[in-house]
């Protein structure tokens, strides 16, 4: 017996109609250790993770528990086996202070009320052992991401989970939160809790995992100890093939001036002036609020700014994202069910949304079989993997969504197309099928720009880069100095 | 597997018209005069004040909006176009003019109350709502208005030859209407809003002009129906169209049109005007005492809601665990 496993999941099934989601998987996860969980988007890994939480039963296999065998479990038995979850939407009220969210639900009561008092000395008691500097009586709305995070982390524990397991935990935090987020993960191991973490960020599993368990479609690959590991043999466990991380290559930009955005300031940004060449990939480097995606936003006419913004050398005036459209300029947003994509809408709505008024026949009504012609165009040219283009959008996966945006953009003929964190939540295959298609399209004279927090993407992809700190541009970088150190000695300069 | 959901989603699709047919089943068995040809026409003439309006409403909740004013400008249309023949002797089409450019502009009242004040819809046409029957009563001292030209009757109890002239105007309403959002920019667009403003926006739609331009066209829609019923009434009542919008409302909801904006299908609405008007109809024909008319169409209401939201929680559940990968 191994007594030092507190899960052992073994031979787990999992079918749905047509596919078997999770086929004769294991996983052993030992106390106190840090247990990464690998795998692209689809590998599986979300349907592991909520059968341990009870939220859907498998059809085979056993779940061991700290020695307890069990055939499936509930969110309730989960619960009280000590087993938490934190998602990548949080479940915190965010007009209740912090103490209020960590004991939502079982608050201490006095007298029929609650206990105010008790539940924040609790609360402090949490944070002290966890060395957390969070005031308990702070309204949830009012803090950042990553300290949200941390609250629902300490709820967790505060409930005394012995697993915990975090989904993307850092998808959405800057490099001095990650770093934050790491340290709590390391003194949870101190404290004897095992942590299964899921992230796409290898960096992050080499800084604080000390296994690592590889899946690939549905299937168990292999568990590792993470210093016999290196970034390409995860990847190519990953990915099942052989992949060199080899970012595309060649320096496509011309000498030709397309965009130049002079002074443009608002609340956010301050006097920002550059220019975007014929075909070039330009960098926006920095940390997280740093003001590149408001400098997007402001480009794109989705905030108001002053300032000047000229395409192949004439002032056009942007007031708002369809004046940009108009203009040749798309905007891929960093969020993209919420800001880029129709959710209700096919992947043919979503394609053509932008292109519809060129899609009119006889002035009024739409081409409905040239839409369809396009929409199957864009599909087989971006590789969009889908039964069928009139599928919602809301049924891809993430990678074939940012497809979808990327279509609808092509199909406009636009001459600047701004990606903003491009590959954000999308697994590593797609990921360099993107950077393909962002090459490719700077070959035929698109100019781009690209905002990314992710270091290795910004220096593999970008031909140029402008670093950007508290709203203004602090650097510039061109061929050899395009180098780690210098993006962050600019990013984080006094 | 496959079929078992197949069976559920026609279910979920088709519900409402087997909730349609379960009615006038039942009311044919309980009425012997209920599907007579002179009923069948009188049921759809009841229809078309409701069927017109309806289109309107249609695409202001496909936004994800309301128009609470639709009664009010019914009051306000039937009020300025007997005004202005009865008093000032105007001719019916001038005066079917500007009454329906008074409801194109309480329509842009609305938007621009909503768009560039940014009340929330629902409160911006209840303050509409309540000024606009205020001003009906101040137009006319809280008195009917008669005597209009005999040929003002044409709209509201014309027939061309059994068919009663406010079917023929529903059916082009809702045939234009269908059109207009299925094939339409305009109607790709109002989907699209629906579903995520910003997303809209930042896809490049002018989505102010469109909400714009939506809350107008309920507002011409509601005052052509305020003429249909005009006409047939032949007096301009300062309270007509008085809780109106609540069957308009109760039309579109259980013809399917989701509140939350950017889900539904006009043809569910037609459905759901024909439910309104059947049952409202068949309760008459059985004889059912009007306090006890008011209950059922409440509960068909709830019924039909509720049957909707429990299939779609029950699918949505189903949804998330295929996801799950």
């Amino acid at each position: 017996m191994q007594n030092d496993d507190v899960i052992e999941m073994k031979n787990i099934t999992k079918r749905y109609p047509g596919v078997a989601a999770l086929d004769n998987i294991q996983l052993q996860v030992k106390r106190g250790e840090v247990h990464a969980l690998l795998g692209e988007n689809g590998a599986g890994k979300s349907t592991l993770i909520k059968i341990l939480a009870g939220a859907i039963h498998p059809d085979e296999g056993e779940i061991w528990i700290e020695g307890k065998a069990y055939s499936h479990l509930e969110p309730r038995l989960a619960m009280e086996l000590g087993i938490g979850v934190i998602y990548q939407e949080f479940n915190l009220i965010s007009y209740l202070t912090v103490a209020n969210n960590i004991f939502l639900g079982n608050e201490p009561v006095k007298r029929g009320t609650i206990d105010e008092k008790t539940c924040y000395e609790e609360c402090l008691k949490v944070f002290e052992r966890l060395g957390l500097k969070l005031d308990p009586k702070a309204q949830v709305k009012t803090l950042s991401v990553a300290y949200q995070q941390l609250v629902e982390i300490a709820k967790a524990v505060s409930k005394n989970a012995k697993v915990l397991i975090m989904d993307e935990p850092t998808a959405a935090l800057s490099g001095k939160e990650v770093d934050m987020l790491l340290d709590l993960v390391r003194k949870l191991r101190e404290e004897g809790i095992s942590i299964i973490y899921i992230s796409h960020r290898l960096e992050e599993l080499f800084e604080v995992a000390d296994r690592v368990t590889v899946m690939r479609d549905g299937q168990y690959i292999e568990t590792l100890d993470i210093e016999d590991c290196t970034r390409q043999k995860l990847i190519s466990r990953m990915v099942g093939r052989k992949m060199g991380e080899n970012y595309p290559q060649g320096k496509y930009g011309t000498e030709e001036v397309v965009l130049e955005a002079r002074h443009l300031t608002n609340e956010k940004i301050q006097d920002i002036s550059f220019q975007l060449h014929r075909g070039e990939i330009l960098g926006l480097g920095g940390l997280v609020g740093a003001g590149r995606t408001e400098t997007a936003r402001a480009i794109f006419g989705a905030d108001k700014a002053l300032g000047e913004i000229y395409l192949e050398g004439k002032q056009v005036s942007i007031q708002r994202p369809g004046d940009a459209v108009k203009n040749g300029i798309a905007f891929i947003t960093e969020d993209r069910k919420q800001q880029g994509l129709l959710m209700k809408l096919s992947i043919r709505e979503n394609i053509s949304i932008s292109f519809l008024s060129r899609l009119r026949k006889g002035g009024v009504s739409l081409d409905l079989k040239r839409e369809r012609e396009l929409a199957e165009e864009y599909r087989s040219q971006l590789n969009i993997k889908t039964p069928s283009i009139e599928q919602l959008v809301s049924n891809l996966s993430g990678g074939n969504q940012q497809k979808v945006v990327l279509a609808k953009w092509l199909l406009t003929n636009s001459k600047v197309i701004i990606f903003d964190e491009p590959t954000r939540g999308i697994d590593v295959g797609v990921k360099f099928e993107i950077y393909q298609i962002m090459r490719d399209l700077a070959k035929q004279g698109i100019s781009i720009i690209m905002i990314s927090s992710d270091m290795p993407e910004l220096l593999g992809v970008s031909d140029r880069i402008l670093v950007m700190k508290e709203g203004k541009i602090v650097g510039e970088l061109t061929g050899d100095e395009i180098r780690q150190e210098n993006v962050m000695q600019y990013a984080v300069a006094d | 597997m496959k079929t078992k959901t197949d069976k559920k989603d026609l279910l979920r699709k088709y519900g409402i018209v087997l909730m349609l047919l379960a009615l006038i089943i039942y009311f044919a068995f309980g009425s012997p005069y209920f599907l007579t040809g002179g009923n069948i026409v009188n049921v759809l003439r009841q229809s078309a004040v409701t069927g017109i309006s309806a289109v309107g409403l249609t695409y202001v909740m496909l936004t994800g909006g309301i128009d609470l004013s639709i009664g009010a400008v019914i009051g306000l249309t039937a009020v300025i176009a007997s005004s202005c023949m009865a008093k000032l002797g105007m001719s019916p089409i001038l005066a079917c003019f500007i009454a329906l450019c008074a409801g194109v502009l309480i329509g842009l009242i609305n938007g621009i109350l909503i768009n560039y004040v940014e009340i929330p819809p629902l409160i911006a046409t209840l303050g509409v709502m309540t000024s606009v029957r205020g001003l009906c009563y101040i137009l006319t001292g809280g008195l009917p208005v008669y005597g209009f030209p005999a040929s003002f009757d044409v709209l509201g109890k014309g027939y061309v030859g059994f068919i009663p002239v406010p079917v023929i105007v529903m059916v082009l309403v809702l045939a234009i209407g269908w059109y207009v959002l299925n094939r339409t920019q305009y109607g790709r667009y109002l989907y699209a809003i629906g579903g995520s403003r910003e997303a809209s926006r930042l896809s490049g739609i002018n989505v102010d002009r469109m909400i714009l331009a939506t809350y107008m066209i309920a507002g011409f829609l509601s005052a052509l129906a305020g003429l249909v019923e005009l006409s047939r009434l032949s007096s301009g009542q300062p309270a007509a169209g008085d809780g109106f919008e609540m069957n308009v409302i109760t039309a579109v909801v259980l013809g399917g049109i989701s509140v939350n904006g950017g889900e539904g299908k006009l043809s569910g609405v037609v459905v759901g005007i024909f439910i309104m008007s059947v049952l409202a109809n068949g309760l008459v024909m059985m004889n059912v005492y009007e306090f006890y008319q008011q209950l059922i169409r409440g509960i068909v209401l709830i019924f039909a809601v509720g049957f909707d939201q429990l299939s779609k929680r029950k699918k949505s559940v189903k949804k998330t665990k295929g996801k799950a990968a």
